[in-house]
């Protein structure tokens, strides 16, 4: 499978993104903000996580507007895969890529923990190396992750099976106890917590793998 | 010409920092304080002739998030 880390100045998360895709067997593509092009053959697009652009206006708000992210709209709209941690879940947001937004946590305070969380559905690419049901801990970092969304919104995530991961002990205050979300053809996954940061012993736990195993045999398979 | 943007979290979104506001200035012994929006201002300034629909363009696409924001545009 083919990768590309989109690298946004603020962007922090990037090399580990690049580590935790590459230890799953990816080969992957570092790609400038400014670059209005993904390379050739790109099967995924990681937005890391990090501050992109110092989270000035709202978090993502201006990185989405960057010549890549129009590229990686592109790719999404044509059916390619995209994977938002973090920040890269507020950019998705801003670029209109998943639903919803994520605002200031509920407790105003920066959340920097490993958290619990369940698998809710095992029916993406990005999940079926899990059951649906199965708790992971993984770490979350940020200040803005109170996932929110309108009534209608939120009800065509619970029905059309698009709520990815929950909070087993909500941390930030979103909606439904949302941790992450799935775009309607369950290629496009946002999420706040972050899978990167657990995938070696050294990082205290490896829960995240399965993800990135997952996702990398979907392309193995195909 | 100049144009001021004034972006607010919509009615019905909670707003967690006008509630901090709200308690520290009840704390402060501001008494009947019953709520508190924070929202930001965006001065913008624009080449003469810069059109209504061209601001709200600008802010639709950037300035303010309409999923969870309103803004109202005020030239001056």
């Amino acid at each position: 499978m083919r990768a590309a880390v989109i690298v946004f100045p603020g962007s922090n998360c990037d090399r580990d993104m690049a580590v935790a895709l590459k230890a799953a067997g990816a080969d992957v593509t570092m790609v400038w903000h400014k670059d209005a092009n993904l390379p050739d053959g790109v099967d995924l697009v990681a937005v890391p996580g990090g501050f992109s652009f110092g989270d000035y206006l709202r978090c993502g708000a201006i990185a989405a507007q960057s010549p890549i992210c129009k590229a990686v709209v592109g790719h999404a709209e044509r059916g390619g895969y995209v994977l938002g941690v973090c920040n890269g879940f507020q950019v998705l947001t801003e670029t209109g890529l998943l639903p919803g937004a994520l605002m200031r946590n509920a407790n105003l305070k920066f959340i920097c923990k490993t958290v619990d969380l369940k698998v809710e559905t095992s029916a993406s690419a990005f999940t079926e190396g899990y059951n649906a049901g199965d708790m992971v801990g993984y770490p979350v970092a940020h200040h803005d992750g109170n996932y929110t969304t309108d009534e209608a919104t939120l009800s065509a995530l619970k029905d059309e099976d698009r709520i990815a991961f929950t909070y087993s002990d909500n941390p930030n205050g979103s909606v439904a106890d949302i941790a992450g979300v799935l775009s309607s053809n369950r290629r496009v996954l946002g999420m706040m917590p972050h899978p990167e940061r657990a995938v070696d012993q050294g990082h205290g736990g490896t829960d995240g793998q399965a993800l990135f195993r997952g996702l990398l045999g979907q392309f193995a398979n195909a | 010409m100049k144009a001021r943007v004034h972006v607010m979290l919509k009615n019905g979104v909670l707003d967690p920092q006008g509630e901090a506001v709200r308690h520290a200035l009840g704390s402060l012994g501001f008494d009947g304080v019953e709520g508190v929006r924070q929202g930001k201002v965006i001065e913008l300034d624009l080449a003469e002739g810069t059109t209504d629909a061209t601001i709200n363009e600008m802010c639709e696409k950037l300035l303010a998030n309409t999923v969870i924001e309103s803004y109202q545009v005020e030239v001056l």
